[in-house]
């Protein structure tokens, strides 16, 4: 008869993302909100600081000095990243979104080839060119002061 | 077959409305058989140790769209789903999220089939009497009919809509199958109900919450890719919008191909045998 | 029931961003690699660098267009995160007005300050502080 010996079945730290339940689209849409309230946060607070402009230069600078320390770079790189994902991301959802990029109705046959698979390139070439940026901007940040 | 199980243990969400405050698991135990699928374990459970697990299931086929359960994470067909698909003994069985749990593994599908009539998914034209006394043929290509016909596999089981982010905290929206339905109306060149549709989808109910999370196009059991039907209604709505949208009439009755005569050796079509069968 | 015309503008306005807030970004964060629009050297906050995009007309007006289109496409995605959460009525119709309003006075204060300083640069008093 078969034998079972027990097969190992721990899932690890993937187990903490979803434990592969979900697709990668799942958690793109996901860090889509999460960066696009990121950003707004940041919008708002950035219209407010940079309106003091308008006051002169002694405002502006004023408001400079409160937003030069260590932890605020590190935040606005944050916003760049967020930014970097957010647009890229979004360029993708443009697209999808008025049905370029998501393949033409077919007749499904079983193992089923859906729009999740035709956009799948896409999806990873948008991943690539925001990490490529994100580096770009880590560079312009942190290194070529 | 290194894989296969000698014994399955089910652990099934029970509930019962009249008795228990808040759901519960039990586990049971089964010896595996070959080509077991989770609903043979749950008709075996309901046969041998547990006389009052309730749940919907028909076909046994993947046809009916009646079994759908959430089964180790995931929306799927209990009579579709091999244990050997699942790669581990161990099969949580759960009703159905998004859905209130009507009792044990029974979800109360109502307000995914009160979405799903609102958006009036049926063929709605002007010339009424021809549909209830027809003439003819719509006149349809092959190439219109593959407009739809993916979307008109749909066995309305719910598994998108137990998929789907959005429909997880807005009941408000229309979700994966109401507006794939409504879609494979839209394009159906015999249809001329764009614009009563469009009254509901221009608003909350329409596919802007939607966000392409693509979860509803994984879990589909029949290959029918809502994703894909609701980027494309997404794609027709804002070019009507735009005033951009090409609204070809609802397909006109195909007419009897002119001068054509019956080829010799070929006798004439029977007579009805039902008074007042239309002749075409 | 217009949820097609404003999303159709929210993508509308994403399309914007994308332009201006790409150059905003060049500009600000990429100018070490791709140094451009910051001909007084330095860092682009700088004041001197800051008067020179606010005497010029193109990014008075991109600036305003900018922060149109960024609060709309914000404060129209926040309201769609927030309705998918399904509150009350009354309190959907709460947060539309606070939206607009906060949305339409956070404009008036951006526009105001892109022609105020517009104003400022190009007079003779701001170019003696140089």
């Amino acid at each position: 008869m078969l034998e079972y010996k027990g097969r190992p079945n721990r899932l690890g730290i993937w187990g903490w993302l979803g434990g592969g339940r979900w697709g990668a689209e799942r958690y793109l849409y996901t860090l889509h909100r999460l960066t696009g309230l990121g950003l707004l946060a940041y919008l708002l607070m950035h219209i407010l600081v940079t309106s003091a402009r308008a006051l002169g230069q002694q405002a502006w600078q004023q408001a400079m000095a409160t937003v030069a320390g260590a932890i605020f770079t590190l935040g606005e790189y944050a916003v760049f990243v967020a930014f970097a994902f957010h647009a890229i991301n979004g360029i993708r959802l443009v697209l999808i979104e008025l049905g370029i990029g998501v393949g033409r109705p077919i007749e499904p046959v079983y193992p089923y080839r859906t729009s999740v698979n035709v956009q799948r390139p896409l999806a990873v070439g948008v991943m690539i060119v925001a990490a490529v940026l994100v580096v770009l901007g880590g560079l312009d940040f942190f290194v070529l002061k | 077959m290194t894989n296969t199980p000698t014994e399955v243990i089910f652990r099934i969400r029970r509930f019962d409305p009249q008795a228990d405050g808040e759901p519960h698991w039990e586990e049971h135990r089964l010896p595996y058989t070959t080509g077991m699928t989770v609903l043979d374990g749950l008709r075996r459970i309901k046969e041998t140790a547990s006389p009052t697990l309730a749940w919907r299931s028909s076909c046994r086929m993947g046809v009916c769209g009646s079994c759908g359960m959430f089964i180790n994470g995931r929306p799927r067909l209990a009579c579709n789903t091999q244990i050997t698909e699942l790669n581990t003994n161990l099969v949580l069985v759960a009703p159905l999220p998004n859905f209130n749990t009507v009792r044990d593994l029974v979800p109360d599908l109502m307000p995914m089939f009160d979405a799903h009539t609102a958006l009036h998914p049926h063929i709605l034209r002007e010339d009424v009497g021809e549909q209830y006394e027809p003439t003819g043929e719509f006149f349809q290509s092959i190439h219109e009919v593959e407009q739809y016909l993916q979307f008109s596999y749909c066995i309305k089981c719910g598994c998108c809509m137990a998929a789907c982010p959005t429909y997880a905290t807005d009941p408000i929206y229309s979700g994966p199958m109401p507006l794939t339905q409504a879609h494979r109306y839209n394009v159906d060149t015999r249809d001329g109900g764009f614009k009563a549709r469009k009254k509901d989808l221009a608003g909350e109910r329409g596919p802007w919450r939607c966000h392409y999370a693509g979860e509803c196009s994984r879990v589909c059991p029949k290959g029918v890719d809502p994703a894909k039907a609701i980027q494309l209604m997404k794609r027709e709505l804002v070019l009507d919008y735009l005033h951009l949208l090409k609204h070809g009439c609802p397909s006109k009755i195909m007419g009897k191909p002119a001068g054509l005569k019956r080829r010799d050796g070929v006798s004439d079509a029977p007579a009805p045998t039902i008074a007042g069968a239309p002749r075409i | 029931m217009r949820d097609q015309r404003w999303w159709t503008w929210h993508i509308a306005a994403s399309a914007v961003i994308l332009v201006f807030l790409g150059l905003h970004m060049v500009i600000m964060h990429l100018d070490a690699v791709i140094g451009i629009f910051n001909p007084h050297g330095g860092h682009p906050i700088e004041w001197a660098n800051v008067v020179e995009r606010a005497r010029s007309g193109f990014f008075m007006v991109t600036y305003i267009v900018l922060l149109g289109a960024a609060l709309f496409h914000g404060l129209y995605g926040l309201r769609t995160i927030l309705f998918e959460l399904n509150p009350a009525p009354a309190l959907k119709r709460g947060l539309n007005a606070v939206l607009v309003l906060g949305g339409f006075g956070l404009f008036v204060l951006g526009t105001w300050a892109a022609w105020q300083s517009f104003v400022l640069a190009t007079t003779q008093a701001v170019a003696h502080t140089l």
